[in-house]
């Protein structure tokens, strides 16, 4: 089964949940593969703590023009559906960091002028875990390049890596564009969490309209569900979406979380939360 | 020579355009007789990414020696330098001064973008 856990807003507690989840699971002996899809700000190994035993570079494929075969028709130029490439009266001249890598102008160049090279867009990190008692959980995440635009290409790359497992967990980005799809996309399942507070209420609601035109089966936690207002609750029951789990604004996490630490690992009565929680995914 | 003006209108009384990718027009003059085209450039200015480099292109696809705009940004001016097109910088006002400015040899020849990209 494969759980996406994400959210509208930053900061609402998507690696809080992700990560109890896990390592709960994980400890009743489950295999776990926790996918950190966001690759800008990637931070579950934090908590996680793996071993890490590889690093690989993941890159995107761009276009080059051989000079000698080109014959500058500027086909490649009008199939790019990102305007990276130009076709100038005596050349082509191709940006980069617009390219997609989609391949159009390399399988339609008649005259095969085109090739393609690999660009580095981050790294794919893997590792197992070395939590106490925790034997089967594998973490895999992505480091963007700083000052990359291409997020997608990684976070497919963190998708593909996940290894044979009984549930992946997939730790999304925040947000509800191109990044958060992709790390969402093929999901059978997507908890959002949010927080009650009117910010928090606003991008749940951007989150619900994005989950819902993937056709994707939802549910919500509500994080600090003891402070803000019931505007979260109100919305939930109008949209006919179940709060599958609150979790109160509990001084104990947030000191666990300030050193490091899986709430389930130190207060072990979050572990029934989460194991309830799985059941409750499992049976919706 | 044949230049072109960025505007935001179709002959030289138009403004000058302070934007090259996603500027309304380009106007293509003819430096000798002051003739002038105008080029819709509506495709780019609703482009999600890369206006400028497809405007280059364009522009280069026009025959122009030479730009005159309010601001090119480092894909634009990429693109534009690899055509061997040379850019001025206006400051405002309509293409018409724009144009006595570059007969008159008083506008700065730009040797690197002044605005930075989207992506950057």
């Amino acid at each position: 089964m494969i759980i996406a856990i994400a959210s509208g807003k930053g900061g609402t507690g998507k690696t809080t949940v992700a990560t109890g989840l896990a390592y709960t699971l994980a400890r009743d002996g489950r295999r776990v593969e926790l996918l950190d899809c966001d690759v800008e700000e990637p931070n579950a190994h934090l908590f996680v703590r793996p071993q890490s035993d590889c690093t690989e570079p993941v890159g995107v494929p761009v276009p080059r023009v051989d000079a000698e075969k080109c014959t500058n028709c500027g086909l490649c130029s009008e199939v790019c559906q990102f305007n990276a490439v130009a076709c100038l009266p005596d050349r082509v001249v191709i940006a980069d960091e617009l390219c997609h890598g989609c391949g159009a102008c390399v399988h339609f160049c008649p005259v095969q002028a085109m090739t393609e090279t690999d660009r580095n867009i981050g790294v794919l990190e893997s590792g197992r875990s070395t939590l106490d008692g925790v034997n089967k959980l594998h973490l895999r995440y992505g480091r963007l390049r700083i000052g990359e635009a291409m997020a997608v290409p990684l976070i497919r790359a963190v998708r593909r890596a996940a290894g044979p497992c009984d549930v992946t967990l997939i730790d999304a980005p925040p947000g509800t564009s191109c990044p958060v799809i992709a790390a969402v996309k093929g999901a059978d399942f997507v908890l959002l969490v949010t927080e009650p507070t009117p910010f928090g209420l606003n991008d749940l609601q951007l989150a619900v309209e994005m989950v819902r035109a993937l056709e994707l089966p939802l549910a919500v936690v509500v994080n600090r569900s003891t402070v803000g207002d019931r505007a979260v609750w109100d919305y939930c029951r109008n949209e006919n979406i179940d709060i599958l789990l609150e979790i109160p604004d509990d001084r104990r996490i947030a000191e666990a979380y300030s050193r490091g630490l899986i709430a389930a690992e130190v207060l072990p009565q979050y572990a029934q939360t989460f194991r309830d929680l799985y059941l409750g995914i499992r049976d919706s | 020579m044949k230049i072109v003006i960025t505007a935001d209108g179709t002959d030289l009384d138009a403004q000058v355009d302070p934007r090259f990718g996603r500027a309304r027009y380009f106007l293509l003059v003819d430096t000798e007789d002051e003739s002038v085209t105008a080029h819709d450039n509506k495709q780019n200015l609703n482009a999600a990414q890369g206006a400028g480099i497809q405007a280059g292109q364009n522009v280069a696809g026009l025959g122009a020696e030479a730009v005159v705009t309010g601001n090119v940004g480092p894909r634009a001016f990429g693109v534009l330098q690899s055509a061997g097109i040379k850019i001025y910088l206006a400051g405002g006002g309509t293409a018409r001064e724009a144009l006595e400015q570059f007969k008159a040899g008083s506008l700065q020849e730009v040797g690197a973008a002044n605005k930075p990209g989207h992506w950057m």
